[in-house]
């Protein structure tokens, strides 16, 4: 049974059976990371561009790995540097790296619906690896596995994604992605950081941490992008940190045990204090690991379709 | 729809195999303090648990058991129509230095033979690696050979070989089945 999808665009719209068939396939290729060698042929003389216009060290990372792993010839191209900086066109630039014969191509760029644009130009699947404040797909698919992973199942579990929803395309696509699996989705952060009719995607909003920890199964704590002048948005970091934080104190008062997760990088003691970050409900790690094994299955699902 | 031809193994016919194949393995290895099973997915499983379990009760030992799921490694992956589900490798256990016993149902034209030795010397570097199957059909479009055969079933290409066992099939048989445009 293959992906219904071509490309993978966002989670929005994304039919069960296909989150359902990318998560179990990357089951198998977890197992692969645990050989002794982490290397399978499923992708020998098929040809991967990584499109990278924004920074990015986590995810370009994880997809190179992925993408090697599975014996995939990788191109690898950031924008500064290139022809863009010359004023080259996206549809140009993509239309002229595919002339070279290539066969997918994940692209990571500022811009919402960039690869969807992208899409309609080339030939190649186009995997996106997050689009300004759109849709980070893939992040939102190994978030549900290792919550799969450590809880065992999805449906009917509750997770609060907290901190800036605003600016988050790993929330819209965790919105997305777990409300079609059947999960329950509130949000928490304050009112600056919570879209205006977010209510619309069904997720509750909470803006006091301490009403939603004694409801859920799994936290999903965004980073505060401190380098977004966060300071218009809330007073200072201290007072976030007091009030969204999320420490050791604040969880044993809500007396529920619940998976920790966090995209990453983190910020320590601002919206995850250490001891948290650390400590054993945190599978924060396990969500690195895990994202190369989704990764191999996203790209070999599309690229032996 | 194919008819059956024929129906070459039965259910107690197959409980015999088994036990054949169990003690040829046992005789050609001396016994089975370095034997491993590997049963490739899907019907190279059960078959594998069974013959592990036979071996068990006659040595009275404990066997290290694994599976394997050779779909990463087949050589018409790129351009099949249906792509295929990977049920997963299970192998938790160190391969270097083992007698590997490999099992599948049918062997055929060797390439899932091919892509299971691909896959076994990804994950270790075992001593020997033999291959038992309950069915050999002929047709080899590699140079492989079974060391542990249940039965040799001459077939033409068009023919086809269903074995039905009781964990997927819910019972125990080889049907050897009429090509598809048989009135």
């Amino acid at each position: 049974m293959p992906l219904k999808s071509k490309h993978l665009l966002g989670l929005d719209g994304m039919p069960k059976e296909d989150i359902q068939l990318i998560l179990d396939t990357a089951v198998s290729f977890r197992e692969v990371l645990d050989r002794p060698i982490k290397k399978v042929p499923p992708l020998q003389g098929k040809t991967i561009t990584n499109m990278f216009f924004e920074s990015s060290t986590r995810t370009r990372l994880s997809f190179e790995l992925a993408e090697r792993r599975l014996s995939a010839d990788v191109l690898s191209f950031q924008s500064s540097g290139s022809s863009v900086s010359k004023g080259e066109t996206l549809k140009d630039t993509a239309r002229n790296i595919e002339a070279m014969k290539i066969d997918m191509v994940v692209m990571r760029h500022s811009a919402a619906g960039a690869p969807h644009y992208l899409s309609s130009v080339i030939e190649s699947a186009v995997i996106n690896a997050g689009d300004g404040g759109h849709e980070h797909p893939t992040q939102a698919l190994l978030d549900m596995y290792t919550l799969r992973e450590r809880v065992g199942k999805l449906a009917g579990l509750h997770v609060c994604i907290v901190g800036d929803i605003l600016h988050s395309r790993v929330a819209r696509s965790n919105i997305y992605g777990l409300k079609t699996m059947g999960v329950k989705v509130s949000v928490c952060g304050p009112a600056t950081l919570i879209p205006r009719d977010i209510e619309k995607l069904g997720v509750d909003v909470y803006h006091h941490i301490d009403d939603v920890l004694p409801k859920v199964d799994a936290l999903n704590i965004l980073r505060i992008q401190l380098e977004r002048d966060a300071g218009r948005l809330f007073p200072t970091i201290r007072e976030y940190h007091n009030y969204y934080g999320i420490t050791r104190q604040r969880l044993e008062k809500a007396g529920r045990e619940m998976v920790i997760m966090h995209p990453g990088p983190i910020n320590r003691d601002v919206e995850i204090s250490a001891d948290v970050a650390d400590g054993e409900s945190s599978v924060i790690l396990q969500q690195v690991l895990n994202g190369v094994a989704i990764r191999m299955a996203v790209l070999y699902l599309l690229g032996t379709r | 729809m194919r008819k059956i031809k024929a129906k070459i193994i039965d259910a107690a016919g197959m409980e015999r195999t088994i036990t054949r194949l169990a003690h040829e393995i046992l005789e050609r290895n001396k016994g089975s303090h370095n034997i491993v099973i590997v049963g490739i997915r899907t019907r190279g499983e059960p078959l594998a648990k069974r013959i592990a379990k036979k071996i068990e009760t006659v040595e009275h030992v404990q066997l290290q058991i694994g599976f394997l799921d050779i779909t990463l490694y087949r050589d018409d992956l790129l351009g099949k129509l249906e792509q295929p589900q990977m049920k997963g490798t299970d192998i938790l256990f160190d391969l270097n230095g083992k007698d590997v016993v490999l099992i599948d149902d049918v062997l055929y034209t060797g390439r899932t033979i091919r892509a299971a030795l691909d896959g076994l010397t990804d994950i270790g570097r075992p001593r020997t690696i033999q291959l038992a199957v309950l069915i050999d059909r002929g047709h080899r479009q590699l140079p492989i050979k079974a060391d542990f055969v249940g039965k040799n079933v001459p077939t033409s290409a068009d023919e086809s070989i269903r074995v039905h066992l009781k964990e997927t099939d819910g019972e125990d048989e080889v049907l050897l089945m009429h090509p598809e445009s048989q009135p």
